[in-house]
């Protein structure tokens, strides 16, 4: 078997990049998109903490990837919330709907 | 004999009776068909030669399985033949009174000796009976490995024995053993036998727990409980429960989603299991000892959620609706606080791994954490409430309260998935009383100080050196006393159930914002601070020191007293059972 | 790679973390092409999961344990089942579907894929020479949760406040209507 190194795991990463940047893409709902910004910042945290084992061998990955996950976390806090209020607004969360500002 | 005149049985009793006939004489023949297999390989392979050319590592792939695992298969296929055979015997002596419980009870006491036992043997290996090194590469693969079989008996051989208790030192000169220490040397290998073991302690909780439940909820409501099934005390309550429940119709809510519908329990019921990854019995019992065991059984209890939103959703029911979203704001909230509680053991010890926590609990009961200062006390008390409510046990089962939500997320679940469910709450609440048994009572640490084994040795004069470490495993630590202690805590919370009536959902979160989280809140900053004062690296006070040292045998003193009360009113309720109000109806049973 | 002679002397234990990561990479990959591909959105949400559990795997495979459990706790208990209330609250019948237009979809697979390839090509082409940018010691050990607990409250004490602050905003955005 192929000794995993640090390729493969930035392989693995830009697979995930990749998938999230198409889930945003592609996704209507509203929530989708943030399930594709999720996906975006697992294949950052994947490479920050490939590299701060492969590469540094300190632990300023780590703390970044704790950083990354806790931003998230608030992220969907008040992404959920804006949600919420477009939801009542406009009664769904299809985004090709929001275009109530659009002269 | 009666004659059966339901129209979707056989009527034929004579055909029906045949089947028992046919199986004994299907078991009797696989058994005999072993004898040729044990008698081919035997010769073929030839395990009790001694010469260095027969000791070969390739053998080690056909001799335990041909030779001893065929043995043990003409055994089985034999003793279930007899069984079938006698069950009328069998089922007349499992039934008289106390025999079950002495083969349950006996059943693990001998699956924990059982293993001391190998654990102890390998440790010997390990230390006197393995040789030098010398590697040896399994072919094709390219894996290294450092004993082979000629190696493992030729130390062997060279005098050194295991010294049992009562028997004495017994030298074992086979090569059958050499093949079967041989696969131990890798993790792989250990690590299987230690999944077994695990796998099977797990399943050994539902079974026990559900039957131990209803004889409480029975015993709190002045009845027996169940009677019936197995005979004493009706023992085999589980079984039969799980047997019925195999049976049921498996249905699936046409309107839902029935791949998540399906999905479901194993989402609940995986992640507790996981838990047992990182929850240790003991220093050394432990699968994978983590440095962040104590998150990670978090993270797990955690997870567990969404199996049930999952399945409240997939059932495509209001009231299952109802349940997942009540139970969604419960445990996530109550997350909080039951996390806040367990950073003061944490934080006490000064290290996030479970074992560190209970190694730092080892000099007598009065360490415990729950002892040890007053901050801890009531943190133990308030990550007891959260832990009741994270499992969804009364006075917090909303999810699935039955007189509001039929059954919550349970209402569309039959059959094999509805006890999936149950197996995972009852091995959740084992985990989580596992975890205040570490956190909080010394976890495998016994009452006494470590030192008392040593004193204990010397005063009993005790010079086998397996009694010794019996002795010691005893008196000091032993996964015995973790399992005391869990099902003690388990006990308590089905206790608590039976007694206390189901609170409202409101009132529910009231108790978490509200009450529980400034309460921990505040312990953890009391505890905090009592820390910095108290440590040697700290401010040191020396009035502090002192009010803590006399707060320490208070609290010690008080958990003496209530033990006791407890165990004091247990046994004057059971000399005095006819005596107290609403005594058990005995005498009114059918068959007394 | 570097190809047979690494292979030799190699003991169980690698074989079994490569095994291992090869079991957690296509877990969390396909649970990511489940997340793309599915058009129920409760599924997406459990393809998420899926994806989750997988990276945490990973992470415990490169000794990040204090991250493997984080990322359980946090995201997997916390962040997706806000994620899931979300969808709860939002959909009217538990089965809306938002099916995106087919040129939608060609385009973005298309701009997917062109991003993998890019970014692959560019990590795997040797441009960039990662042994020699390396600056860890060959006795380095892996890093301890104690370390990285420290780092947080010592050196990155400032950008952990501010990340706090960041949830303090996130709660305030939320009670505020």
């Amino acid at each position: 078997m192929l000794a995993v190194g640090l390729s493969h795991y930035l392989v693995l990463s830009a697979l995930l990049f990749s998938l999230g940047v198409v889930c945003m893409a592609t996704k209507r709902n509203a929530i989708g998109i943030l399930i594709g910004v999720e996906l975006v910042l697992n294949s950052a945290n994947v490479n920050l903490i490939a590299f701060s084992k492969f590469q540094t061998g300190l632990v300023d990955g780590q703390v970044f990837a704790v950083f990354v996950i806790l931003l998230a976390a608030a992220e969907a806090a008040l992404a959920i919330a804006i949600f919420m209020n477009f939801y009542n607004n406009l009664q769904t969360v299809d985004v090709d709907r929001g275009d109530v500002l659009r002269g | 004999m009666a004659s059966i005149t339901l129209p979707w049985v056989q009527r034929d009793t004579e055909k029906l009776s045949n089947y028992r006939e046919k199986a004994i004489r299907l078991l009797a023949f696989i058994a005999l068909a072993h004898i040729p297999i044990i008698l081919g390989a035997w010769f073929l392979l030839d395990p009790l030669s001694t010469k260095p050319a027969d000791l070969q590592d390739s053998k080690v792939l056909l001799v335990p399985p041909l030779c001893l695992g065929s043995i043990g298969g003409m055994l089985l296929f034999a003793g279930a033949a007899f069984a079938i055979y006698a069950y009328e015997l069998i089922g007349r002596v499992l039934s008289a009174p106390w025999v079950a419980f002495i083969i349950f009870i006996g059943a693990i006491f001998g699956i924990v000796i059982g293993v001391w036992l190998h654990a102890e043997i390998l440790m010997t290996v390990q230390r006197d009976w393995m040789p030098a090194k010398e590697t040896s590469v399994i072919p094709f693969v390219g894996i290294e490995y450092d004993h082979t079989v000629q190696s493992i008996y030729q130390n062997n051989l060279e005098g050194k024995s295991v010294d049992f208790p009562l028997i004495g030192a017994i030298s074992i000169d086979t090569p059958i053993l050499a093949y079967l220490m041989f696969p131990l040397q890798f993790p792989l290998v250990r690590d299987l036998v230690a999944v077994g073991g695990i796998i099977g302690f797990i399943s050994l909780i539902p079974g026990f727990g559900i039957w131990w439940e209803r004889k409480v909820a029975g015993r709190i409501q002045s009845r027996m409980g169940p009677m019936r099934a197995g005979g004493w005390h009706g023992w085999a309550q589980s079984a039969a429960d799980g047997i019925k429940l195999a049976f049921k119709e498996d249905y699936v809510p046409p309107g839902g989603d029935g791949v998540l519908f399906r999905l479901a329990p194993y989402i609940t019921f995986i992640p507790p299991i996981c838990a047992f990854i990182a929850l240790p019995f003991a220093t050394a019992w432990v699968f994978r000892d983590l440095d962040v065991a104590l998150i990670f059984i978090l993270a797990m209890l955690g997870i567990e959620v969404m199996g049930v939103i999952l399945a409240g959703w997939a059932s495509n029911n209001k009231w299952s609706v109802y349940g997942a979203m009540r139970e969604a704001c419960q445990m996530v909230s109550y997350e909080i606080p039951m996390g806040m509680a367990l950073l003061i053991p944490v934080m006490t010890a000064g290290s996030l791994s479970l074992t560190g926590i209970a190694e730092a609990q080892s000099g007598g009961f009065w360490t415990w954490f729950v002892f040890v200062n007053p901050w801890c006390f009531l943190a133990f008390f308030l990550y007891y409430v959260a832990s009741l409510a994270s499992c969804k046990r009364a006075p917090f089962d909303l999810p699935e309260s039955e007189s509001e939500l039929v059954a919550g997320f349970l209402t569309e679940y039959s059959g094999f998935r509805w006890s999936m469910f149950f197996f995972g709450e009852y091995v959740a609440m084992y985990v989580v009383c596992g975890l205040a048994a570490i956190l909080f009572l010394g976890g495998w640490m016994s009452p006494f100080p470590a030192s008392s084994a040593e004193w204990f040795i010397a005063q009993a004069n005790i010079e086998n050196g397996m009694l010794q470490t019996l002795v010691k495993s005893l008196l000091a630590a032993n996964p015995i006393w973790f399992i005391l202690k869990a099902t003690f805590l388990f006990f308590v919370q089905l206790w608590i159930r039976w007694t206390l009536p189901r609170i409202r959902i409101d009132q529910v979160l009231y108790a978490c914002v509200q009450v529980l989280l400034p309460a921990t809140m505040v312990v953890l900053l009391g505890n905090t601070l009592w820390i910095l004062g108290v440590s040697e690296n700290g401010l040191n006070l020396g009035w502090l020191i002192a009010i803590d040292g006399i707060i320490n045998k208070i609290l010690a003193a008080a958990g003496v007293l209530t033990l006791v009360g407890i165990v004091g009113i247990a046994a004057y309720g059971y000399r005095n059972n006819k005596k107290l109000v609403g005594w058990l109806a005995v005498d009114q049973l059918p068959g007394k | 790679m570097d190809s047979v002679a690494a292979e030799q002397g190699r003991s169980l234990k690698d074989h079994m973390d490569d095994l291992a990561f090869y079991i957690f990479a296509a877990i969390s990959v396909a649970s990511a092409f489940g997340v793309v591909v599915s058009q129920n959105i409760v599924r997406t949400a459990l393809f998420l999961l899926g994806t989750l559990g997988g990276v945490a795997g990973l992470y415990f495979l490169l000794d990040a344990n204090l991250i493997a459990v984080i990322q359980l706790i946090v995201y997997a208990g916390g962040t997706l089942i806000l994620i899931v209330f979300g969808i709860m609250l939002t959909s009217k019948s538990p089965w809306a579907e938002f099916k995106p237009p087919k040129s939608q979809i060609v385009l973005a697979a298309f701009v997917g894929l062109l991003m993998f390839i890019g970014i692959t090509s560019l990590t795997l082409s040797g441009e960039v020479n990662w042994a020699a940018r390396a600056t860890k010691t060959p006795l380095a050990t892996s890093p301890k949760v104690a370390e990285a607990g420290e780092a947080l409250l010592t050196t990155y004490l400032v950008p952990f406040e501010v990340d706090l602050t960041a949830i303090g905003a996130a709660y305030l955005a939320k009670t505020e209507k």
